[in-house]
This record gives C-alpha cells, sequence and structure tokens, in this order.
C-alpha cells in the first residue's frame, strides 16, 4: 500500500523524523503526497469494529436532522448560514458515510473528512448544548480525527506537534535541560525585583505542583515569572516537575491517542514522583481539558480523575482572592470596560464560569459579559488546533467573524483570555480585522494590581 | 380479518415492539466503555445521576431549554406532535375498551374530544415539520427520504383514525387502516429513527452523566441545559 515519505500512516517519533517534515516547509511536499496516500480499509475497518460502539452508533443513527445544531455552530454563523456547516450534515457526511460504507472510503473521500473535521469543527462541543438528543458532534469529530490520524490523513502541523510530544513530551522541541534552565533564568531575572522568590524544581510534597504550556517555557518566559510571583506573594509552597511540566496536548488536536496517553502520563508520573497535594495548571484550556478532564481516561484511571485534586489557573486565583492569600488593591482595578472569553475547554467543558466571574468581579469596574457567555459562549474561532493550521488560515479568519462581533457588542476595548488558544485567536482577530482592541492573560493584570505583603515588599530589606 | 389484525398480528407487532425496544436499550448500555467513553460511569455515580435526570427533565419540558426558547415557533409544533403522538394511543377510550376486554388491562381514558383535538394537533404539527422539512434550506439539505418515510409512517394512524372517527368516506376501510399503519408503526420502531422512543432516553442519560460526571458537573451547580 502506497505511502509518502512525509506523509504516511507512521507516527513522528525521532528527532531525524521531526527535522525532515519540518524541513518541508508549509507541508507543500507532504499535502502533495497526501494525494497518493492509499487508505489501509482493513486496518480502518478494524478500527471501527473494536472503537465504534453503542454511543457513537447512536449518536450516528438516531440524529433527526432536526437541524436545531445549526444556529449553535459559530463557523455555520460565519459563513453565512451555509447549510453545509450544519454541524449535523458535517458529520453525517464524514463520520456517518465513513460507516455506512463500513470502510470501503478512497484517498479523496479521507482528504475531505480532514479538511471538515480540521476546518470546519473545533471541538468546542457548543452544539451538544442545542441538540434535543444529546449528540455531542465535537466529540464525534474528535473520533474521526483518530481515524484519520491512524491512517496519515492529517494537517501537516498536527502530525508535527504530535511527534514533538512523542519525542519531547511537550508540544515543542525543549528538553529536560531548557526547561530547567528557564526555570533557573528567569527565577534569576525575578529574584532581584522580588528578594527570596524560587522557582523550585523538583521539590517533594510541595502544596502545589505547577505545569505550564510549552510555549511559555518557549516564547513568553516571562509568564513563568508572574506565576512564580503570584505563587510568592500568595505565599504558596509550590514546584515546578523538572520532567513531566508540560500540560498541553496537540496530540489529543490530532487524535493521536496514544501520544496523548505518553504525554499526560509523564505529568502523572511527575505527580507521583513529587507527591504534591495539588496541581494547578496554568492559562491554557486544552491543557486543562488534556490533562485534568480527558487524560486520566487516556492513562487508564478508573476514577476518570488526576492524581490529585487538579485546578486550572483561574480556579487557584479564583481561591486565592477568596481567601484573601491574593488581595487586590481596589484602587489598581481595570476602570475601563473590559470583556471576558470564556474558552470552551474549562468553562463549558469544565464548569469554571463562576470562578471566572468572581474574578473579573474583584478585578474589574465595569465588566461586561459577552453575549451569548458562560457555557454558551463561543469559541474563540481558533480553538481544536485550527489556529495553528496553515492549510485552513482562509477558514479560521471567517470564523473569528463572530467573536469579533460579540466582543465589538460588549463595546469592551479589553479581553481577559487566560487561555492560549483563545488569546491566539484574539491577537490574529486583531491582525486581520483591526478592531482596536487589546487581550491579556490574567497574570499579567493580576501582578499590577495585587497587594504586596509588606514583608515582601523590597523597601522592607 | 379484523380478527386477525386485531388478534395475532397485534399480538405480533407489540411483540416486535417490546423486544426491539428492550435489545435496543440493553445492547446501548452494553456498548458503554468507559475508556472509549471517556467517562467513569461507575464513579461519582450521586452526581451522574441527578445530570442524567436534569438533562432527561428540562428536555422534557417545553421551553425548559435554551435550545426550545430560542425556537419557539418549532417548539411549538414539535410538542403538539409529540405530545398528542404519545398521549392519545395511551389514553383513548377506544383503545382502554379494547385492553379491558382483550386482555383484562384497565388503562384510564380521556374524552374523545380531547383525543380528537390532539390528533387534529398531530396531524397539523406533522405538516409543519413537513413544510419546515422542505422550505428551511438547512434542515432540507439534512433530510433524506428515510426521515420523510418516518414522518409518514408515524402520523398514517393518526391520520386513519381521524378519518374513521369522523366518518369520512368508507368507516371499515380506514379502520382496518387504521389497526394495519399503527401495527406497522410499532414493526418499524425497532428498525428505524422511530427508536429514538427508548434510545432518546438512553443517550440523553448519558450525556447528562458526561456532563455531571466529567465536564463541569462536580464543579459547578449543573450544566444549563
Amino acid at each position: 500500500m502506497q505511502q509518502g515519505k512525509l506523509c504516511n500512516r507512521i507516527p513522528v517519533e525521532t528527532k531525524d523524523k521531526l527535522k525532515e517534515i519540518l524541513g518541508d516547509k508549509g507541508g507543500i511536499q507532504y499535502y502533495k503526497e497526501m494525494e497518493s496516500l492509499e487508505v489501509d480499509v482493513p486496518a480502518l475497518k478494524d478500527l471501527l469494529k473494536r472503537t465504534l460502539k453503542s454511543r457513537l452508533k447512536t449518536w450516528l443513527n438516531s440524529c433527526m436532522r432536526c437541524g436545531l445544531c445549526a444556529d449553535s455552530c459559530f463557523l455555520y454563523i460565519a459563513n453565512d448560514k451555509d447549510p453545509k456547516q450544519v454541524p449535523s450534515y458535517k458529520i453525517q457526511s464524514t463520520l456517518g458515510e465513513l460507516v455506512r460504507r463500513k470502510g470501503e472510503v478512497d484517498t479523496q473521500f479521507m482528504m475531505h473528512c480532514m479538511d471538515v473535521a480540521w476546518a470546519q469543527c473545533t471541538c468546542c462541543n457548543r452544539c451538544t448544548m442545542y441538540c434535543p438528543m444529546g449528540i455531542d458532534t465535537g466529540v464525534m469529530f474528535s473520533y474521526l480525527r483518530g481515524i484519520l490520524f491512524s491512517q496519515g490523513f492529517v494537517p501537516w502541523e498536527m502530525k508535527i506537534g504530535s511527534g514533538m510530544h512523542r519525542v519531547y513530551r511537550a508540544q515543542m522541541d525543549i528538553t529536560t535541560e531548557d526547561w530547567v534552565d528557564t526555570c533557573e533564568w528567569m527565577e534569576e531575572e525575578t529574584e532581584e525585583e522580588w528578594p527570596g522568590l524560587k522557582i523550585p524544581v523538583d521539590k517533594e510534597n510541595a502544596d502545589i505542583i505547577y505545569t505550564v504550556n510549552a510555549r511559555e517555557a518557549k516564547h513568553y518566559p516571562e509568564d513563568l515569572a508572574d506565576a512564580a510571583i503570584l505563587f510568592h506573594l500568595a505565599g504558596e509552597n509550590w514546584t515546578v516537575p523538572s520532567e513531566g511540566w508540560e500540560e498541553t496536548s496537540l496530540a489529543m488536536f490530532a487524535g493521536d491517542w496514544e501520544a496523548a496517553k505518553l504525554q499526560v502520563k509523564s505529568v502523572y508520573s511527575a505527580i507521583e514522583r513529587l507527591k504534591p497535594k495539588r496541581m494547578v495548571v496554568t492559562e491554557c484550556g486544552h491543557a486543562y481539558r488534556a490533562t485534568v478532564t480527558e487524560g486520566p481516561y487516556w492513562a487508564g484511571i478508573k476514577s476518570g480523575k488526576p492524581p490529585v485534586d487538579s485546578l486550572h489557573y483561574v480556579e487557584w486565583v479564583a481561591e486565592a482572592l477568596r481567601t484573601g492569600k491574593l488581595k487586590i488593591d481596589p484602587a489598581k482595578r481595570i476602570k475601563e470596560p473590559v470583556t471576558f472569553q470564556d474558552s470552551c475547554n474549562y468553562i463549558r467543558n469544565a464548569g469554571l464560569a463562576d470562578d471566572a466571574r468572581y474574578i473579573m468581579s474583584q478585578i474589574a469596574e465595569d465588566f461586561r459579559e459577552m453575549k451569548p457567555n458562560r457555557e454558551h459562549n463561543y469559541c474563540c474561532g481558533g480553538g481544536g488546533g485550527l489556529n495553528g493550521i496553515g492549510r485552513y488560515r482562509q477558514e479560521r479568519n471567517i470564523g473569528l467573524k463572530v467573536k469579533r462581533d460579540q466582543i465589538l457588542e460588549t463595546g469592551a476595548k479589553l479581553v481577559i483570555s487566560p487561555c492560549h488558544n483563545c488569546w491566539d485567536a484574539l491577537r490574529d482577530l486583531e491582525e486581520v480585522y483591526k478592531i482596536g482592541i487589546r487581550w491579556s492573560f490574567l497574570k499579567p493584570i493580576l501582578i499590577k494590581m495585587v497587594v504586596v505583603p509588606d514583608h515582601l515588599k523590597l523597601s522592607a530589606e | 380479518m379484523y380478527q386477525f389484525i386485531t388478534g395475532p398480528l397485534l399480538w405480533l407487532s407489540f411483540s416486535i415492539f417490546f423486544i426491539g425496544c428492550f435489545v435496543h436499550v440493553a445492547l446501548y448500555i452494553r456498548g458503554l466503555d468507559f475508556q472509549l467513553d471517556r467517562i467513569a460511569y461507575n464513579t461519582n455515580i450521586v452526581s451522574g445521576v441527578k445530570a442524567a435526570l436534569r438533562s432527561i427533565g428540562l428536555w422534557l419540558v417545553p421551553f425548559g431549554t435554551r435550545c426550545w426558547r430560542q425556537n419557539p415557533v418549532y417548539t411549538l409544533i414539535f410538542y403538539l406532535f409529540h405530545v398528542g403522538a404519545v398521549v392519545t394511543p395511551l389514553f383513548l377510550s377506544a383503545h382502554s375498551v379494547i385492553l379491558k376486554y382483550r386482555w383484562g388491562i384497565y388503562m384510564p381514558a380521556m374524552p374523545d374530544v380531547v383525543a380528537d383535538v390532539l390528533t387534529a394537533g398531530v396531524l397539523v404539527a406533522a405538516c409543519g415539520l413537513l413544510l419546515r422539512r422542505m422550505l428551511v434550506p438547512e434542515v432540507r439539505n439534512l433530510t433524506t427520504p428515510r426521515d420523510i418515510g418516518v414522518l409518514f409512517l408515524s402520523v398514517a394512524p393518526f391520520a386513519t383514525a381521524f378519518m374513521a372517527y369522523h366518518q369520512i368516506g368508507d368507516v371499515t376501510f380506514w379502520t382496518i387502516a387504521h389497526i394495519l399503519s399503527g401495527e406497522l408503526f410499532l414493526v418499524a420502531v425497532p428498525f428505524t429513527k422511530l427508536s429514538h422512543i427508548v434510545l432518546f432516553f438512553c443517550s440523553r442519560i448519558q450525556i447528562g452523566m458526561d456532563f455531571g460526571i466529567k465536564r463541569g458537573g462536580v464543579k459547578s451547580s449543573g450544566f444549563p441545559w
């Protein structure tokens, strides 16, 4: 069965292979090879037999085709109500068709499935809330992504992303030494202003193990410094692991379940090794989804829970504000109108809307809700990996219109976004549509307004 | 003829209906998989059950969910159709009499005029559903011949009953057509999308548990369906 040199059914598992595929800028050769990548029908049939169980079968067969899911999908709205963007149509014409044909499909069909699975669904799960039958199209697309990955029909960036996790246990090429160096560097950078501040690596029995998004380590190390300052101010006994520090999972976006498992297991091993009381996850939505919500199942943990109680960063901040570990200087609260971007992964899919509202009530004087909001909020437009896939840039930019209009309606020029994907989507939204907004994670905002206890002030030396 | 279709054929239809529904539910539960579905069905049972009941309850109540509220016309049509379709055959006095004489089962009956109004409601709602399928682009694009077929299959017993009750045309013909179409409906349930009669509950319980156990139900006051 014909396979390409770069585009094939074999996951990327070595540094050399990573280098090779990264060398194909933009995936030009990769996608060319995909056009002649043959479908391994027996393997596909076998996969369906093993994994297509009653829940998915019922969702596919019991869809009443009522179309109530249409208006729930931001991509349907953004694409001028194109009937081909109705969630039910999208899944029935791809996974539904694949199952009806019992896996007897060709290359062209699989490429079409890939284009729909990554460019027309961000797995935000919003349509689930609008389906009388309780059908979760996002979960089905995630399942379809797994099938497509196993057959090699996966966007170039996703293949690289899952390969990174397999090789580095991180979504980027960051080694243990790189990470530890970054921690030390940020400790040195901040200790002058914050005497006594430490970024403790591999400290056993800490109250909190803090895990991050590799982008922070690679591109925004100041985010780690900010986290350290806030933990320092809150008086937390915390640590970061030297290995198993990466929370994110491009493997989840890619549908590479084996790599997703390897990734979360690295975090769970760190927990078992260092025995912290709790875990706090940085301001990233899909990282929380991957490691706290879905990860335990990939790792085969029967309780469906990570090894220790795990908090998204907004949960930790809300708790610190409620208990007075962090105090806001009322004079420094945000005066201008400000809105909050509800991330699908920890608001709709993890129930943290109240914590986010509590934080906003503490830090902003003129907080304005988007409409709809909380669990009903629309995806930022770049979730599910869509932000990072060059092949679908145009589709992503069209999708951003819904978020643009939501923000414009609030009248706010500042958007708080404790999620990397949302943050990127907002940045790109501004670049494409130029509506004059600013966007921020929570950490830099908090640092500007928290009360510094006297004993931690620089002048107190 | 009448004896046969209200005797052995009715038995056969009911048997296929009940056994078919039972098999659907049994296979559904058997096919649930904690790891593939990624839901710890057996832990957090309390929040799981609570969320499952909420998920069913809110969707059964007209305008109970945001989706129903956002689509008021469709919701009215939907409930007109489903309330009539479920309540009328169960509590119709003529059915109650047959049940009592044939099998000695007592079923409370509603006044015929109520049944008549409900039946008319089903017919009107079915027209509404059909028009929606043909006229609304996103629904038309989704519709397959099977969806239309299932709608006709569901409506036939009501249309024929309406004709027989109001003695329009040949009453015997409409009565026999009513009985046969009713039996066809029962037989069709396990083999078509009409199986949603039971799978609706399975699916709603499952997604309720999903959100209740895993996706936020434990950390928040409940999912705002």
